[in-house]
């Protein structure tokens, strides 16, 4: 009997563990690889590099939490900064530059999940058009042009209190803003359950649009800060920032763990995966890994991950096939399909 | 006369983490009969099967077929082996044609490795007109009933010619005609030699089409007889392993007033003009026949369809229903026939699925309350009997007995005061099915109200106190418990009576 504790804790440890176990295995590596790695200035480096990515990873992982994506977070930052950027140079206020960044990141978001959850249009699909529509705006509004000399703005991406850079705060904070939502309270419990299985979610009262609509607009809050921060450590306005960084935002969530077929993810795991990916990429610059390489080794990661989180996922439900004989949910089909079968 | 034995399996054992699935299972079938599995969810009947269909591999044992020792690997190989099976998940694309169905994995090929699609056509209509089945061959599956793909898939595994099928659960989406059509094929098969293997939960169609009958029951063979041996309670009692007394356990209870009251409800779903009313401490039933537009009425008063017209009364205050939500404010829960799709939300542990209506419970004063929700959950499932390693158990490795009992449970705590059971107990085992009717009773005890749907007439006539039955989506009659008699209720479900 002990025993077969002792194994069902070790599966649960792995289970929700392994992703940290992972982390410290390559942190170990990467400190003997090349001493330059464990210096305080390379560490912060990498935070203060991984900032801006991560925080789109955690809106990333709230909405594939609920089984859907989104695409257009690179040209929505994009749009954001310079909008946040132009408005603190007309102002020279900090407020005015971030409400109006953030609002910008919530308005398109709202757009997406109008197309997501009011027209039913895939998330791919949805937000693979406002990936195009922000960034046309983006580049219109600047009429091309990089947006320069910010001034006293790139205090929030360059500056630090103590010795701990500003972006790795803004990382901090937002991680805790991801983990307090997932773990306490019900709207985080009802990403699960929206993305577990949606119509069973509607049949058990939670009001689905709400859910889309807010998860939606927390990664609007996420995105616009998230372009505040980038465009205030480049010190410019770049309508043609930020390109694909929706795909670095969707491999950190996805190393961490969170799956694809939604109802699962969190916090912490999305956290893991940036610093897995970032990391990575430190230890091979600093052993000058040709570039090109890097991308080939970065591709290999993500194939590696999925492969694992789609196997443990057949082994769970392996596992339990044996014990399942349920012939309760056999697809009677909805109503209209069923006409009288006999006369 | 001694029969020659087809199939033999000797001392197959299989374990899942976690599980033994199969202990050292021994189990002969012979030549051209009919050997019932019976025993209840989990009892590993399924598994076995799954081994010989060379879909699971076993850790252990031995399989022979005409006394010759076989390996099966794969479902492939069973089918050269003269082995089928008809599952009980129904696995058909709805967007495919009856004839890519009937040949999927078997097409019959010309020179170029292309489908020759004449030969198809030809041995589909073929195999339609023999067994009188009136769709043509270009059918979309999409447009068939459940019922129709059902013979069908029955009709596919007959087209390999096997000497052995295996048919697991193949009665519980048709309807009673087909079933009887289903024995006759059998029958037929048998005469051919064919041997079947069939697994069923309805014990009173095992007891007409049986030869033998084998009871498993936690992954053990339990006993193996003839049918002559055996009867009804026996098997009950084998199965389960102890003796229900009372299959139904209605309780006389105090009506009181009308709780809730449907007046000339139509809806999308194509019922119109439903009326019907609930007393408190009333247990009502719907009967009708597959498609008569019971889910319908009882989705739509869920709020889960649109209603086009009618009203609904609470406790004699008229009620808006555009919501699920909203429902289940007005104190009103139901509990889906299709527990997979809208009852549970598989990769989540039982523990989250219990609470997923009662989240105000879990989250309050800005934080997860951990501790309430498990004193809520473990109250509940001791309540309800849930049998499940650990509240973090992910539920989808619960038996469907248990998944329904979760939930269930998941209702429960929002303490409504009607609750619709549509098809509470399809596809459960006899053990949690009298639990779930002790359950119903309970509720009525306290004053609430049960509206059960139901196919099972029996089930019906043991636990209501009225019987509504519909037909092609009106309310075609309604029998207090005095005047149930199957034959009268599928007078009014057949729309055989006029009244």
């Amino acid at each position: 009997m002990k025993e077969i504790n002792w194994s069902q804790f070790w599966s649960t440890f792995k289970k929700t563990y392994s992703i940290y176990l992972v982390l410290l295995a390559l942190f170990i590596v990467c400190s003997f690889a090349n001493p330059n790695f464990l210096s305080v200035n390379n560490l912060t480096n990498i935070s203060t590099q991984l900032a801006v990515t991560t925080i789109l990873a955690f809106g990333q992982t709230l909405l594939i939490i609920s089984g859907m994506l989104d695409l257009s977070q690179g040209s929505v930052l994009a749009l954001s900064g310079v909008f946040a950027v132009s408005a603190y140079k007309a102002t020279g206020s900090f407020t005015v530059a971030i409400i109006t960044g953030i609002m910008t990141g919530i308005v398109c978001n709202i757009l997406n999940a109008v197309m997501v959850s009011t027209f039913k249009t895939p998330p791919f699909i949805a937000t693979l058009a406002m990936l195009t529509m922000a960034r046309g705006v983006a580049l219109l509004f600047t009429k091309g042009q990089n947006i320069l000399q910010l001034g006293d703005f790139t205090v929030l991406g360059q500056g630090s209190i103590g010795f701990v850079p500003i972006p790795v705060i803004f990382l901090i904070i937002f991680a805790v803003i991801t983990w307090y939502i997932l773990r306490h309270t019900k709207f985080g419990r009802s990403l699960f359950a929206v993305g577990g299985n949606e119509e069973a979610a509607v049949a058990s009262g939670i009001n689905v649009h709400k859910v889309k609509y807010t998860a939606f607009i927390i990664n609007g809050i996420f995105v616009g800060m998230a372009g505040i921060l980038f465009m205030s450590r480049v010190n410019a306005g770049l309508p043609n920032g930020a390109i694909n960084y929706e795909f670095t935002a969707l491999t950190a969530a996805i190393i961490g763990g969170t799956s694809f077929s939604g109802g699962i993810g969190s916090a912490g795991g999305t956290l893991a995966g940036a610093f897995i990916v970032g990391f990575l990429d430190n230890i091979m610059n600093l052993t000058n890994v040709d570039s090109y390489m890097q991308q080939i080794i970065r591709g290999a990661i993500i194939a590696l991950a999925v492969i694992y989180d789609i196997r443990s996922k057949n082994r769970r439900t392996k596992s339990t096939l044996g014990r399942i004989e349920d012939k309760g949910s056999r697809r009677k089909g909805k109503g209209k399909g069923i006409t009288e079968s006999h006369k | 006369m001694e029969q020659e034995i087809k199939l033999r399996v000797s001392q197959i054992e299989k374990s899942f983490p976690g599980v033994k699935a199969l202990d050292k299972i021994d189990f002969t079938v012979k030549k051209g009969s009919v050997h019932v599995l019976c025993g209840e969810n989990g009892a590993g009947k399924s598994t076995l099967m799954k081994i010989i269909n060379g879909i699971h591999q076993p850790d252990g044992g031995q399989i022979f077929i005409d006394e010759q020792p076989v390996r099966i690997g794969n479902p492939i190989q069973a089918r050269n082996l003269g082995i089928s099976m008809i599952f009980q998940e129904l696995n058909v694309v709805p967007e495919m044609t009856v004839e890519e169905n009937l040949f999927l994995g078997n097409l019959p090929g010309k020179r170029f490795g292309n489908v020759d699609w004449k030969e198809v056509r030809r041995r589909t209509t073929e195999l339609l007109k023999a067994e009188n089945l009136p769709y043509s061959p270009t059918t979309l599956l999409k447009d068939l009933t459940v019922s129709d793909i059902q013979m069908l898939e029955i009709m596919k595994a007959i087209s390999y010619k096997s000497d052995i099928i295996i048919m697991d659960e193949p009665t519980s989406a048709i309807t009673h005609e087909e079933v009887e059509k289903l024995f006759i094929k059998i029958r037929e098969l048998k005469a051919r030699g064919v041997c079947i293997i069939y697994i069923s939960h309805k014990l009173d169609e095992i007891f007409q089409i049986a030869d033998e009958i084998t009871v498993f029951r936690d992954g053990t063979v339990v006993e193996s007889h003839p049918k002559e041996e055996l009867d009804i309670e026996t098997v009950i009692s084998l199965m389960v392993g102890r003796k229900l007394t009372n299959t139904y356990p209605k309780e006389a209870v105090e009506i009181g007033d009308t709780l809730l009251k449907v007046e000339k409800l139509c809806g999308a779903g194509g019922y119109k003009d439903v009326s019907f009313y609930v007393r408190k401490g009333e247990m009502i039933g719907f009967a009708g026949l597959v498609g008569a537009g019971r889910t319908e009425v009882m989705r739509s008063l869920f709020g889960l369809d649109p209603i086009l017209s009618g009203q609904v009364y609470m406790k004699g205050q008229e009620v808006n229903i555009r919501s699920v939500e909203q429902s289940i404010r007005n104190g009103m829960v139901m509990l889906s026939e299709d527990r997979r799709r809208y009852g549970i939300i598989p990769m989540r542990s039982v523990r989250e699925n219990t609470t997923l209506s009662s989240l105000q419970k879990v989250f309050f004063r800005f934080r997860y309350q951990r501790k309430n929700e498990h004193s809520l959950v473990s109250e509940m499932f001791s309540k309800m009997r849930v049998k499940t390693p650990s509240m973090e158990t992910v539920i989808a490795s619960l038996s469907g007995g248990n998944q329904q009992k979760v939930v269930l449970a998941k209702w429960m705590l929002l303490n409504p005061d009607v609750l619709i059971l549509d098809e509470p107990t399809r596809g459960i085992d006899v053990g949690a099915k009298y639990e779930i009717y002790k359950l119903m009773t309970e509720l009525v005890k306290e004053g609430k109200v049960v509206i059960m749907v139901s196919s099972e007439l029996p089930e019906l006539i043991g636990m209501c106190d009225r019987i509504y039955v519909m037909a092609k989506g009106t309310i075609t009659g309604e029998l207090s418990r005095q005047e149930f008699t199957q034959e009268q209720i599928m007078k009014y479900a057949t729309g055989t009576t006029t009244s």
